[in-house]
């Protein structure tokens, strides 16, 4: 039954790797930067301040880390989900250099200073540039591929993985529009509130689609073949899909509630927000459920730990972000740490636990095997991890909630109750825990750097035979 | 770019608006339904990806789908009542921040109505005797740590740039009215650049001179020639033959031990060749006059306990 031909692993190979290795940079940077808040005379530099190294952190998690699991993943799914090889391997050897060029390029010209100053979308013109080349290269190769796949149909995962990736080119094009007056500074193409509105298009849609729908897609392979179990409802993958597909490109007024944005278009912000809540919730049950039938294997198995817990998260994330889109909430919430809170549980939670379990699934079979050197170190990642991102996000809704609490008592003149000093002296306990929370996350991703090598180190890389498409499909 | 005032754009949304909603409305509608065969589980789909993959073919969850139509629902109801659909106005005629009947301007209004008589009580009286006054003065601290502490510091000490407001030295003056009237109209600092009349060196010599006005350490040949460069490039005009400053245009008196910023040769060579342009900005308009009285009595005890 099995071909001559071998599928493509090498390039996933390279970006599973890095994955880890980056993952690993992205946190401690981030590390770092809690410490930073926790004592500010860590600040020591210019090019070592939190304002400098929170971009990185940001970059770094998202696109380095991220970026290379959706590369990994997509490239190892979208070929054997099409029972054929990749679409152009050289176009993909260049995305993976390109890639880390655009990576090695943000570390060093962020703590520079050099920025857009638009949040996740700091880095200057030529990077951006670079960044556009490399993405239509990874369009042409994941479209190509499924263009040449032998299956009649695009299998779920794929839809998602496309729908990332084209979304991903229109976002960053638009966004990234600037007039340049120098090699390391440009101006935005768009002036004022309008500016703001086409930043948090992308940046809420960055979160939509670079650290949802791609990850979905992620989840719709590895979740049913680690379980072993059939996807729970096709018939809800497709809803689910089409209606976060139309919903997710509205959200992102939410982001500018009470500011100069016009009231209608903070009220279509938030309604959509509140819509996005069944299409998100979709994917978890989707997820979730396609484990029924095979509940005690999550006793055993780690990387089924990992996968189901982050789905627990997304569900969480996807329930919380709705609420906090609406303009009552968000009054309180807004400019606190509550946000930040909000966004780990999606990132460490969802984003990095479902991208761990993945990649634990992947590397042992880019080596000819089927195990990590060691399943017990998965559990214990799993543990110190699952801690580590509890005690994070419990710390900043603590954190919070209290700082939006503090800053909008008043006294019986009407003056503030608490200068907003005050909010910062009272929020160092739980930034300590945060810290706390962080490094033991961090801890985690070095567990898994250790079981990596071990599980690599002295088996030859493998490349796995095409598999012919099923009989059914013929 | 253009901004998008054009009518069209409102169209333009409303149609895309409606498409979207539209849109979930049907893809939900369409597939409501689905039935679970008789041993409890949906047919399998059909399909067989990479061996193993294949998907069942389940209902949707009923509380999900109705969880999806009230969202629905919801936000056509939301965008009938709110602005929301495109340009319209909403039933009420809701606006956040537009017109007297906005939020805002209702929400400020029940404040000054509440807290107005409050300030005003004060405002009449005597800022000396408002000074004195330990619950005035409780406010007026409290509207300084709100207003005034990202510059002069909680403590009311100041830090590079901004004026320590607690020595009783001043730059403007520090009679009760004159404090006032720095907060309701603020103060521009105007130190004009000397760099390209007086070159590195002379800017050296002048720092030398201004160091040794104060009697810090200096060179005695530079403060020499330093001195001439004062009184040839017209420092003079403003802060005096003797350095003693004018509080009438905040030129501050270069003999005493304050440094506004700083006091090392190396600062005031700079503060002589790029000048300085301090801002205090003017709260007139923000606090009005009642709340600038107490925090003009706060500022004032701070250096007259």
């Amino acid at each position: 039954m099995q071909s001559q031909a071998t599928y493509n692993y090498k390039v996933v190979r390279q970006f599973a790797i890095m994955t880890v290795v980056w993952g690993i940079v992205g946190m401690l940077v981030g590390v770092i930067a809690a410490a930073q808040l926790v004592w500010p005379e860590l600040n020591f530099a210019e090019w070592f301040h939190f304002g400098r190294l929170r971009p990185l952190h940001t970059n770094a998690v998202i696109f380095a880390f991220g970026g290379c699991a959706l590369f990994a993943t997509s490239y190892y799914v979208v070929q054997r989900t099409g029972h054929t090889t990749l679409f152009a391997p050289g176009l993909a050897q260049f995305t993976f250099w390109g890639w880390q060029l655009v990576i090695v390029l943000a570390a060093i010209s962020l703590p520079l200073g050099f920025t857009q100053g638009k949040e996740y979308a700091e880095l200057e013109w030529p990077i951006d540039l670079l960044i556009a080349v490399v993405w239509v290269s990874y369009a042409i190769v994941f479209f190509g591929t499924v263009a040449k796949r032998r299956t009649s149909h695009i299998y779920v995962a794929n839809w998602f993985f496309g729908a990332f990736i084209l979304t991903v080119a229109l976002l960053h094009i638009v966004n990234s529009m600037a007039i340049p007056v120098s090699l390391t500074k440009s101006y935005s193409a768009y002036a004022g509130v309008q500016d703001a509105m086409i930043q948090w298009w992308y940046g809420h849609n960055a979160v939509g689609f670079f650290l949802t729908a791609g990850f979905l897609g992620m989840m719709y392979y590895f979740v049913p073949k680690q379980a072993e179990r059939p996807v729970y409802s096709y018939r809800l993958s497709v809803v689910h899909f089409w209606a976060l597909i139309f919903t997710y490109m509205w959200a992102g007024p939410h982001h500018l509630h009470y500011t100069a944005l016009p009231d209608w278009t903070q009220s279509v912000g938030m309604v959509f927000s509140l819509i996005l809540l069944a299409p998100s919730w979709g994917g978890m049950i989707n997820g979730i459920m396609t484990l029924s039938g095979a509940w005690h294997k999550l006793r055993t198995d780690p990387i089924l730990k990992f996968l189901i817990t982050s789905l627990s998260f997304y569900g969480m994330s996807t329930f919380e972000g709705p609420m906090m889109s609406v303009k009552t909430v968000n009054a309180l919430s807004h400019y606190t740490d509550w946000t930040v809170g909000h966004v780990h549980s999606g990132a460490l939670g969802w984003v990095a636990m479902v991208s761990i379990g993945s990649i634990y699934y992947l590397l042992p079979r880019m080596y000819g095997k089927t195990e990590m050197y060691s399943t017990k170190l998965i559990t214990t990642h799993f543990w110190v991890a699952t801690i580590g991102v509890v005690l994070y996000i419990a710390s900043m809704w603590i954190a919070g909630v209290m700082q939006g609490l503090m800053w909008r008592a008043t006294n019986p003149d009407g003056t503030l109750t608490y200068s907003f000093v005050e909010s910062v002296k009272a929020s160092y306990p739980f930034w300590s825990i945060r810290l706390l929370g962080g490094v033991l996350f961090l801890g985690g991703m070095l567990i898994m750097f250790y079981n990596m090598l071990k599980t690599i180190s002295g088996h030859q890389a493998y490349d796995a035979p095409v598999v012919a498409p099923a009989a059914a499909h013929a | 770019m253009a901004d998008f005032v054009s009518g069209f754009w409102n169209m333009w949304v409303m149609v895309l608006v409606a498409l979207s909603l539209l849109f979930c409305v049907f893809v939900l509608a369409s597939n409501m339904k689905g039935e679970k065969n008789e041993a409890g589980e949906a047919e399998l789909h059909g399909h067989v990806w990479d061996e193993t993959l294949c998907e069942y073919n389940n209902p949707l969850p009923r509380w999900w789908m109705y969880l999806f139509w009230i969202t629905i629902f919801f936000a056509v109801a939301y965008m009938i009542v709110f602005p929301g659909f495109g340009n319209t106005k909403g039933l009420f005629g809701w606006s956040s921040a537009h017109g007297e009947h906005s939020q805002y301007a209702r929400e400020m209004k029940a404040a000054e109505e509440k807290y107005g008589p409050i300030f005003a009580k004060y405002q009449s009286q005597d800022l000396m005797a408002v000074a004195a006054d330990p619950e005035a003065k409780a406010m007026g601290q409290r509207m300084f740590l709100t207003y005034c502490a990202q510059c002069h510091g909680s403590d009311a000490k100041g830090a590079k740039g901004f004026p320590n407001l607690t020595d009783n030295d001043w730059l403007y003056g520090g009679a009760p009215d004159t404090i006032k009237a720095s907060i309701l109209d603020g103060r521009q600092g105007m130190m004009p650049p000397f760099g390209p009349a007086v070159g590195a060196e002379g800017a050296k010599d002048l720092a030398n001179y201004v160091r040794s006005l104060s009697g810090l350490t200096h060179d005695s040949a530079r403060a020499q020639k330093g001195s001439e460069l004062f009184v040839q490039n017209g420092c003079v005009g403003c802060h005096g033959m003797d350095g003693t400053g004018n509080q009438a245009i905040g030129a501050p008196n270069l003999t005493d031990k304050t440094w506004l910023y700083g006091s090392s040769e190396a600062t005031v060579i700079e503060t002589v060749s790029n000048g300085r342009q301090g801002k205090m900005p003017a709260w007139k308009d923000f606090l009005g006059d009642a709340k600038v009285h107490l925090l003009a009595a706060y500022v004032y005890s701070l250096s007259n306990k």
